[in-house]
Order: structure tokens, then C-alpha cells, then sequence
């Protein structure tokens, strides 16, 4: 994959089963976003396949994909910041089926994160981050997709919160939504990860299970520093 | 102060956001485009131009009134505004080059060409539209006898007003209680996040341009009965619509409202107590004052 004529990710190849937690780690600008941001057709692939469902999807538009069940909760969160947080919610489930079953989504969602009842007419931007953070994996459930991929949820949050995140993907991979997760909290994403794969400067390095990982000896000094 | 001076000033004020009610339906459809495309319009007032030599041809030849041609006007403006962006802004906007503000120097062309097929069309001779009404008042005192002050309204300015007021509110709401008024907003925010979320950016601008173009049509028709028209009568608006983006804060609807209320309310002051001829200058003032003083424009006074 490229940025301009930069190439910045090379002959990637993995896969997510269905009904796993999925992990993708590696060092900061090793291209983890890039990839996610490929699989979503916002970055299109210099060559290559991606296949979802058995079909393969990377000459599908961008915005035709979240109809095909994949949601991508965005680095950085990415919400509509001028917008109340129930509208950020609506955004999330625009489309076909997810849009007739707008109301029990909400109603699920906050039932998830019960904070974004409260807050439900204040606008996204003046949410704190933890909040923020909820309404975008929100919004990214109220597509009902069936692979949700989720780019550092826990980025920038305090420790008590982030084991609450991880607390809400185990729920969501239990209630049948497929789940990869990118993520530099390394130890916890590997506790929680079926199958997870390292990444290094744009090439995949290893991968293995979740546990096996954790207790391989290079991902111990690199990633987990110990 | 005196009860004359006291009118005076009442209607001036009057008069101001008359004409600032007007001046926001003008500046409204430049901010959207902003918004959505990142680009400044600079054929808007160009855009109303053909609205309003719609309005006046329709007059003319079918003797349909101003107020009526807005239905006419504004979708035809709404297609002219798809197809302008389809067809002409959007490739620009694909192509890497040496302008980065290209897009914007092609909306200055497109202007100039509206402006000499109005002249071929219809000459460069000033018109008038003749509507019945236009000298029409409504007086304080017809319906208050006893009123100690005397204000009139003038009949054709109250019309444009009110359609000006119904249109923001239709707009208001459908940006706000629709998803596909939601999706155009959620496009101007986030333009990357909206296509996750399964928004087609690129029909939201052809629309949001069509939409702009429409409502700067509808503009036009109700600037009508009220303006002489002339082919080159868009450059104007086109600054005036600019000057009220900034003065509203670049993108933000609401800010266009307050901000086409505070200029036509100036520009009225400084016509009554200044000069007729000043009003451009007094455009300038706000203009440069709020580069200096309010970079963020009117919104950012009410946010903290
Ligand atoms: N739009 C872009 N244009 C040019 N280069 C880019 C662009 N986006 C990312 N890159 C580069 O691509 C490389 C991979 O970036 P990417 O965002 O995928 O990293 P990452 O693994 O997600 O890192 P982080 O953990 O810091 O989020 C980096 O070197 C980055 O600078
Ligand atoms: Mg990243």
C-alpha cells in the first residue's frame, strides 16, 4: 500500500476467523492504520485481495462496504464533532436493515454505556475522551456489522477505562461480532486476542496465538518491554 | 432624542434586518459549499445573477410574479449548481497542480462566464421588474391608531423577508432532522468518517453545491422586486456573501444568519447616517475588523 509514491505496507496476508478476536500490533508508524484504513477502501491497495464473507471487496466504494457488515471504529475516534452525540449514533446506522433497527441499536448502545444516555444531546466534541472513545465504538456498533475493526480504543485513556474497553469487545465478540483490534496496549490486547499478528515497518514479523505471543521472548523486550 | 429622530433610527434598524435576513439566505448557500467542499464560491453572486434574470424573464413574458418563480428558480439553479459541480469542479478537485486553491480560481470563471451569457442574452441594460407592489407600505399607525411613533414597512422588502425566514427554517430543518441533511453535515465535519459510515461524499457535494446554488436562486428572486438587475450585479453579492462568512466564522450556518443580520443592520446605519454610497465601505470596516479582532468570526464569541 501506498501514500503517493511511498510505499508504505508490503505483501501483507492474514486473516481473521469468524467469531475471533483478531490482533494487530506493532511499533508506532509500522503501518497497522494504513492496513485498516485499506480493508475500508479509504487507502486503495496498490495490488492484492481482500476477501470478506468469501467476496472480494476491495473494489467495492468505500461507503457501499458498511452494507457488506464491516465497521471501522477510526484512529483518533474521528466523530462528528458538531454534532450531539444521539446524531453521531444515527450516523453509524444510515444504511438498509441498521436503519430500521435504529431505536433498538440506540437502546443497546446505551444500555453498553449507559454515560452516553446522559450525555445523548451534548455535542461530541465537548465529551471528555473516555466518552468520546465510547461513542465511536458505538457508532460503530449501530451498523450491526458483522467484523468490527476497532484502530487503538484505548488510546489516550486513563487505565480504569481501558480495561472497561476491553471488557465491552470481549461482550461484543461474545454477542457474534467478529473483532480486529489494533492496539499498543500490547499485554492487554494479547490477553483477550485469539489469533494476533506482529507488525514491522510495513512487513508482518510473526504470528501466533494471543498467548503464545505474550510469552514469546522478542515480543517480551519489543513491544512489552520486560 | 426626538420622536423623528427616534423613527428614523427605529427605521433604519427595520430596514437592516430586512435587508440582513435577505443578505443570510445569500450567505447561507456560500457557507454550505464551504463547508462541504473546503472551497469559497466566488461565483455566488454570479449564481443569484441567473436567478434572478430567471424571475425577471418569467415576469416579463408570462407575467408570473417574483414570489411564485422561487419554485420555479431555485430547482433550476439546484440542477445548474449539480451539474457545475459534476461536470466542472470536480474533476479540478482530482487533479494534483500547481494552485492548491484551483477549484476556487475556476468558480471565479465560471462567474464570469454567467455573467457574459446574462449579457448576450439580455444585454447589459438595467431592469427593473414592475411588480404592482413595489412601492406598497404597511403603516404603524393602520393598525395602531394612537401609536406615538410612525414606522412603515414596505410591502415587497416584509415579503422577501418572511420567504427568506421560511426557507431558513425548511433548511434548518432538513439538515437537522434528516439523514440526508445529517449525512451533508456529517460530510462537511469529517469528510473520511462520513464515507465509513457509509455516506457517498461525492453525491453530497454535487448536492450541497446544487442545494447553495438553489438557495442563492431563491435570493435572487426575492432581491427582485426590490434591485434594478444588470449582468454584472453578482460581483457584489459574491463579496458581500464572502464578507458574511467570515464575519459568521467560516462553515457555520447559524454564524451566516447572525452574520447577514449585523451587516444589513450596519449597512442600513451607515446609509441613513453616513451616506447612501457608503455601505460598501462600512462592509469593508466590519470585514477587516473582524480579521483583526474576531479571526474566528461571530460563532466563536458564543463558544467559551
Ligand atoms: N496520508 C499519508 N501520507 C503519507 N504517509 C502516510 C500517510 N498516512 C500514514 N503515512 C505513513 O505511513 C506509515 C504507516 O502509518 P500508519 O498510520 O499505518 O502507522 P500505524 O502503525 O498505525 O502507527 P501508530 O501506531 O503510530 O498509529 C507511517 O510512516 C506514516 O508516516
Ligand atoms: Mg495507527
Amino acid at each position: 500500500m501506498f501514500y503517493g509514491d511511498v510505499q508504505v505496507v508490503w505483501d501483507v496476508s492474514f486473516s481473521v476467523g469468524r467469531g475471533e478476536i483478531a490482533a494487530l500490533i506493532g511499533a508506532n508508524g509500522a503501518g497497522k492504520s494504513t492496513i485498516l484504513k485499506t480493508i475500508s477502501g479509504i487507502v486503495k491497495p496498490a495490488g492484492g485481495k481482500i476477501i470478506f464473507d468469501g467476496k472480494e471487496i476491495q473494489h467495492i466504494e468505500p461507503y457501499e462496504l458498511i452494507e457488506t457488515g464491516l465497521a471501522h471504529v477510526p484512529e483518533a475516534r474521528r466523530l462528528f464533532v458538531e454534532m450531539t452525540a444521539e446524531e453521531n449514533l444515527d450516523m453509524g446506522s444510515l444504511k438498509g436493515n441498521a436503519k430500521k433497527m435504529r431505536a433498538d441499536s440506540k437502546a443497546m448502545v446505551f444500555e453498553l454505556f449507559p454515560r452516553l444516555k446522559e450525555r445523548r444531546n451534548q455535542l461530541a466534541g465537548t465529551l471528555s475522551g473516555g466518552e468520546q472513545q465510547m461513542l465511536a465504538i458505538g457508532r460503530g456498533l449501530m451498523s450491526k456489522p458483522t467484523l468490527i475493526m476497532f484502530d487503538e480504543p484505548s488510546l489516550g485513556l486513563a487505565p480504569i477505562l481501558v480495561r472497561d474497553i476491553f471488557a465491552v469487545i470481549k461482550k461484543v465478540r461474545a454477542e457474534g461480532t467478529t473483532v480486529l483490534i489494533v492496539e499498543q496496549n500490547v499485554k492487554q490486547t494479547l490477553a483477550i486476542a485469539d489469533r494476533a499478528y506482529v507488525l514491522a515497518t510495513g512487513k508482518l514479523v510473526m504470528e501466533g496465538t494471543g498467548a503464545s505471543l505474550l510469552d514469546d521472548e522478542h515480543v517480551k523486550t519489543a513491544y512489552l518491554g520486560v | 432624542m426626538t420622536s423623528v429622530q427616534l423613527e428614523v433610527l427605529l427605521q433604519t434598524i427595520i430596514s437592516g434586518i430586512f435587508l440582513g435576513g435577505l443578505y443570510a439566505l445569500l450567505a447561507i448557500g456560500m457557507t454550505l459549499i464551504m463547508g462541504v467542499m473546503k472551497i469559497i464560491n466566488l461565483a455566488h453572486g454570479e449564481l443569484m445573477m441567473v436567478g434572478m434574470y430567471i424571475a425577471y424573464a418569467l415576469f416579463s413574458f408570462f407575467k408570473i410574479d417574483p414570489y411564485i418563480a422561487v419554485f420555479i428558480a431555485a430547482p433550476v439553479l439546484f440542477g445548474l449548481g449539480v451539474l457545475l459541480q459534476k461536470f466542472l469542479i470536480n474533476p479540478v478537485m482530482k487533479v494534483d497542480s500547481i494552485l492548491p486553491e484551483n477549484q476556487v480560481i475556476l468558480t471565479v470563471g465560471i462567474g464570469m462566464v454567467l455573467a457574459n451569457l446574462a449579457t448576450i442574452f439580455f444585454s447589459s441594460d438595467y431592469r427593473s421588474t414592475p411588480v404592482t407592489y413595489a412601492t406598497k407600505a404597511w403603516y404603524i399607525s393602520d393598525f395602531w391608531k394612537d401609536s406615538p411613533l410612525e414606522l412603515s414597512i414596505s410591502l415587497p422588502w416584509s415579503v422577501s423577508f418572511f420567504f427568506a425566514i421560511l426557507i431558513t427554517a425548511v433548511l434548518w430543518f432538513f439538515l437537522t432532522k434528516t439523514d440526508l441533511g445529517k449525512s451533508i453535515r456529517a460530510t462537511a465535519q469529517d469528510n473520511d468518517a462520513a464515507l465509513l459510515m457509509g455516506v457517498n461524499v461525492m453525491r453530497m457535494r454535487m448536492l450541497t453545491f446544487g442545494l447553495g446554488s438553489s438557495l442563492v436562486g431563491a435570493a435572487g428572486c426575492l432581491f427582485l422586486p426590490i434591485y434594478y438587475l444588470f449582468p454584472d450585479i453578482g460581483g457584489q453579492f459574491t463579496l458581500i456573501a464572502f464578507v458574511i462568512t467570515i464575519l459568521g466564522g467560516l462553515g457555520s450556518t447559524v454564524g451566516a444568519i447572525l452574520g447577514g443580520l449585523v451587516l444589513g443592520v450596519f449597512e442600513s446605519l451607515t446609509a441613513t447616517y453616513v451616506g447612501m454610497g457608503w455601505a460598501p465601505v462600512g462592509r469593508f470596516i466590519i470585514f477587516i475588523a473582524v480579521l483583526i479582532f474576531i479571526p474566528g468570526g461571530i460563532v466563536s464569541l458564543f463558544k467559551k
